[in-house]
C-alpha cells in the first residue's frame, strides 16, 4: 500500500491544471441541451482533442496519451476543478468507445475512434423504449435482416441531445421472433439514414436536451453492427459496467463540486453567520465526495491487480447519484431566498442530479444487483 | 497510488482470521461477557504468540517494527469476530504512542509490552478506559498524554451494555509523556473505525444469511426488495468506509499533514456504517434478533460502542468542518 502519488503523476497533474489555467473559456457555455450551446461545446471538445487532453486513456493512435487509469482519474479531478465545460462528447467517449475497445472490428475502430474523440461526431444512446426502461430486455424494436442492411422500425426515447446528435448506438432486435436477452444487436446508427427521425422532447427544465427517435424502414448496413449479430445483450452490458462505474461520472466531478459547496458556505457565513445544521449538510458532502474517491483509487488497485468491475459498479452509481442530489440540494438550502432562483449554476446542477439516481438504470435496479449479484439473496 | 496490501498482510490476516474463527466463536464471546475481566482466556496470549500483539513495537524491543498499515486488516477481523481483547487500545495506540514517547516509561514497559507480558490500556482523559483494571499502565489522552500504573490508581468502574467491555474512570499519579496527544488520539479513533468496518461486516453476512433461509408466504424474506434494499444499503456504507479507514491508516503510518481531517473522514463513515449495519440487521431479523439468547446483539452492541468511542459521526464531522475552515 502506497497512497501517495508518483512524481511522474503529479508532473502529470501540474501540465493538466497549467493547461487547463490557460485554455478553459472564462465565461460559461450556453447549456450543451440548446442548439447553440450543443456547437459551442462541440468547439471545446475540438480544443481539447487538439491539445491532446480529449482521451487522456486512450492509445495514441486515436488521438489520447496513453495515460494510466490512475492519471485519467488525476485528469478528471483537475478537469472539473478548474471549470471547464461539461463534455458534451461524454455519452460517445465513455460508454461507447469502451465497447468499440472491445468488441469493434479494427475497420470500425478506425472509422469511429478519432472522429468521436474530436467531437466531430457526437453520439447519442439509443438504448430506452417507450415500454422498456428499466425493463431493458423487453425492448421491442426490430432490425430484421435484408441482404448486407438492417431494416429498423420501432421508437426509442429519452435519448440524451439526441435531436442534435450526429450518431445513435442502439440496442434493436436483429431477430424478430426473439424474445427477452436473445436475438439482440447493436447497431451503429448514422443521425441522417433516412426512415429515422429524431423529435426534440423538452426536458425538467424546459431544454429540448431528451429526444424521441422514430424508426420506419430505416436501413443500416451489417459494417455497423457493432460484436456478433444477435449478441447484442452481452455487448451492452459491457457499456452498462462503463455507464455506472467510474468511466462517467468520476469522483473529481464531485468532489469539485463539494469543494466549491464548502467555498459556498465559506461566503454565506461570513455574511450572514453560521448555521450548524447546514454546516453538517455541506460536511456530509464533502464527506461522500471523499468516500466516492478514495474507493474509486481503491477499486482501481483491484483493477490493476487483475479483478473485473462486475456488479461492483453498482456500489458507485448508487453512490455519486444520490450524492450528486444532496450537494445541490443542500446547496439550495444554503442560498436562502435565492435558491428557487432559475438563473443559478446551483439551480442547473441541481435539476441534472435529479436526472442521476433515473438513468443507467433505476438505483432501485442498481440495489437489487447489489443484493442478488454482490451480497448473493436469493432473486426469488 | 496503490491501494493493495502486500502478500505478507493478507497473510497475516488470513492466519489471525483462521485463529479467531476457531478460537473466539460467540460461545468464547459470551464467556468474556461473564468473566471477571470482560476478556477470554487464552487468546491474548494466542496473538502474542504470533507476534501480534507486539507487532508495532520496534524490533530492537522484540516487536515487529510493523505499521498502521499491517495493523489495519487485523483490526477489521478483531470486529468481524467480536475479539474481547485489547488490540486497539494495546496494540494500535499504546505500543505506538509509547514507542514515540521513550524515557523512562517506556524504559520501563515497552519490551514488556511488546512481548504480551505488560498490558497497555488507553482511554480519552475525559472518558472511560475499556479493560483498564485487567490493564499494567494505563495512558489516557487529552490535552496530553499521561501515562498511569495500574497498580495505585483508583478505578471507578461502570457497566457498558457490551458485556466485554468494562468501562473505567482511571486517577492516579500519571506520568505526562513526550508524545503527540492529537497523534495519539488519531490512532484510536483510525483502529476504532477499521473494527466498526469489520463489526458492519459480519452484521451484514450474518444478516445475508438469515434472510436466505428464513422463509416467510412460502419465499426466503431476502428474496422481497424491502428486505434487499436495507441490505443493499448497509452494503453501500461499508463499501465506502473501508477505503476511507485504510487511507487514514496509511496517513497515521506516513505523517500525512490532512491525517486529523483523514481520520475524521474514516471515523464518521465507519460509525455511519456499523450504525446502519446494526439497525438493519435487527430489523431484518425480527423478533429473534431481540433476543438475548441469539447472538446478533453481542456485535450489534459492540457496534454501538466503538461507533461512539473516540469521538462519534457528529463529532468527527465537526472536526471535519473546522479543518475545513467552515
Amino acid at each position: 500500500m502506497d497512497l501517495s502519488f508518483t512524481a511522474a503523476e503529479e508532473a502529470f497533474r501540474e501540465e493538466a491544471r497549467t493547461w487547463l489555467a490557460e485554455n478553459v473559456p472564462a465565461e460559461p457555455l450556453a447549456s450543451m441541451d440548446t442548439p447553440d450551446g450543443f456547437e459551442e461545446h462541440r468547439a471545446w471538445e475540438h480544443v481539447l482533442f487538439d491539445a491532446g487532453w480529449g482521451v487522456v486513456s486512450w492509445p495514441r493512435r486515436y488521438g489520447g496519451r496513453e495515460a494510466s487509469l490512475v492519471e485519467w482519474l488525476i485528469f478528471e479531478e483537475e478537469y472539473w476543478a478548474s471549470g471547464a465545460p461539461g463534455r458534451v462528447s461524454s455519452n460517445g467517449v465513455s460508454l461507447l468507445a469502451p465497447t468499440i475497445f472491445d468488441f469493434g472490428t479494427p475497420e470500425q475502430k478506425d472509422r469511429f475512434l478519432v472522429p468521436m474523440a474530436r467531437g466531430d461526431e457526437i453520439w447519442a444512446q439509443g438504448w430506452s423504449e417507450p415500454d422498456a426502461g428499466s425493463d431493458l430486455a423487453g425492448i421491442n424494436t426490430k432490425a430484421p435482416r435484408d441482404g448486407e442492411h438492417f431494416v429498423i422500425d420501432g421508437q426509442k426515447t429519452w435519448c440524451s441531445r439526441g435531436a442534435f446528435a450526429d450518431w445513435f448506438f442502439c440496442l434493436v432486435r436483429t431477430d424478430p421472433h426473439s424474445e427477452r436477452h436473445a436475438g439482440l444487436s447493436y447497431l451503429l446508427v448514422p443521425g441522417d439514414t433516412e426512415g429515422l427521425e429524431a423529435r426534440a422532447i423538452g426536458r425538467l427544465d424546459g431544454e429540448p436536451g431528451f429526444a424521441e427517435l422514430f424508426f420506419d424502414g430505416a436501413r443500416v448496413h451489417e459494417r455497423y453492427l457493432l460484436g456478433g449479430e444477435g449478441e447484442g445483450w452481452a455487448v451492452a452490458m459491457a457499456t452498462t459496467g462503463s455507464e455506472r462505474g467510474l468511466n462517467l461520472r468520476a469522483p473529481g466531478r464531485f468532489v469539485a463540486a463539494a469543494d466549491r459547496l464548502v467555498g459556498l458556505y465559506r461566503e454565506l457565513a461570513d455574511s450572514r453567520g453560521p448555521d450548524l445544521d447546514r454546516r453538517d449538510q455541506v460536511v456530509g458532502a464533502w464527506m461522500g465526495a471523499q468516500a466516492y474517491r478514495w474507493q474509486t483509487y481503491a477499486t482501481e488497485s483491484r483493477l490493476r491487480g487483475g479483478a473485473p468491475i462486475g456488479s461492483e459498479a453498482s456500489f458507485m452509481k448508487v453512490l455519486w447519484s444520490e450524492l450528486d442530489v444532496e450537494l445541490h440540494a443542500t446547496a439550495l438550502r444554503l442560498l436562502g431566498r435565492d435558491g428557487e432562483r432559475a438563473d443559478s449554476s446551483w439551480m442547473d446542477g441541481y435539476v441534472f442530479a435529479l436526472s442521476g439516481p433515473i438513468y443507467a438504470g433505476t438505483n432501485e435496479i442498481q440495489r437489487n444487483i447489489i443484493s442478488e449479484r454482490v451480497l448473493g439473496l436469493p432473486r426469488r | 497510488m496503490d491501494f493493495s496490501f502486500g502478500d505478507d498482510q493478507v497473510m497475516l490476516r488470513n492466519a489471525v482470521r483462521a485463529l479467531l474463527a476457531h478460537e473466539c466463536p460467540p460461545e468464547v464471546v459470551r464467556a468474556a461477557w461473564e468473566s471477571d475481566t470482560g476478556r477470554t482466556d487464552g487468546l491474548w496470549a494466542a496473538l502474542a504468540e504470533m507476534g501480534v500483539v507486539g507487532m508495532t513495537a520496534p524490533t530492537s524491543v522484540g516487536g515487529l517494527g510493523m505499521d498502521e498499515t499491517d495493523l489495519v486488516l487485523l483490526l477489521e477481523e478483531a470486529g468481524r469476530a467480536a475479539l474481547p481483547e485489547p488490540l486497539l487500545e494495546h496494540t494500535a495506540v499504546g505500543i505506538p504512542t509509547l514507542a514515540e514517547a521513550g524515557g523512562p516509561v517506556a524504559d520501563a514497559w515497552l519490551e514488556r509490552a511488546a512481548a504480551g507480558e505488560a498490558t497497555l490500556g488507553a482511554g480519552p482523559a475525559d472518558g472511560y478506559a475499556v479493560g483498564a483494571a485487567a490493564c499494567d499502565l494505563v495512558l489516557l489522552i487529552g490535552d496530553q498524554v499521561g501515562a498511569v500504573p495500574v497498580d495505585g490508581a483508583t478505578l471507578v468502574e461502570h457497566r457498558s451494555i457490551d458485556g466485554s467491555r468494562r468501562l473505567f474512570e482511571v486517577g492516579g499519579d500519571a506520568v505526562v509523556l513526550d508524545a503527540d496527544p492529537a497523534l495519539a488520539f488519531d490512532r484510536a479513533a483510525a483502529a476504532a473505525a477499521a473494527q466498526c468496518a469489520g463489526v458492519a461486516q459480519h452484521l451484514l453476512e450474518a444478516t445475508v444469511e438469515y434472510a436466505a433461509q428464513r422463509f416467510q408466504f412460502g419465499k426466503p424474506v431476502g428474496s422481497y426488495q424491502a428486505v434487499k434494499h436495507h441490505l443493499a444499503d448497509a452494503a453501500l456504507k461499508i463499501e465506502f468506509a473501508r477505503p476511507a479507514a485504510h487511507h487514514a491508516a496509511w496517513c497515521i503510518a506516513v505523517g500525512d499533514s490532512d491525517r486529523s481531517r483523514d481520520v475524521s473522514l474514516a471515523k464518521a463513515l465507519a460509525s455511519e456504517a456499523v450504525d446502519l449495519a446494526a439497525r438493519t440487521a435487527l430489523q431484518c431479523h425480527g423478533a429473534i434478533g431481540y433476543t438475548y439468547e441469539h447472538d446478533l446483539h453481542l456485535w450489534m452492541k459492540r457496534g454501538w460502542a466503538l461507533s461512539a468511542a473516540w469521538g462519534d459521526a457528529a463529532w468527527h464531522r465537526n472536526r471535519i468542518a473546522a479543518a475545513l475552515g467552515i
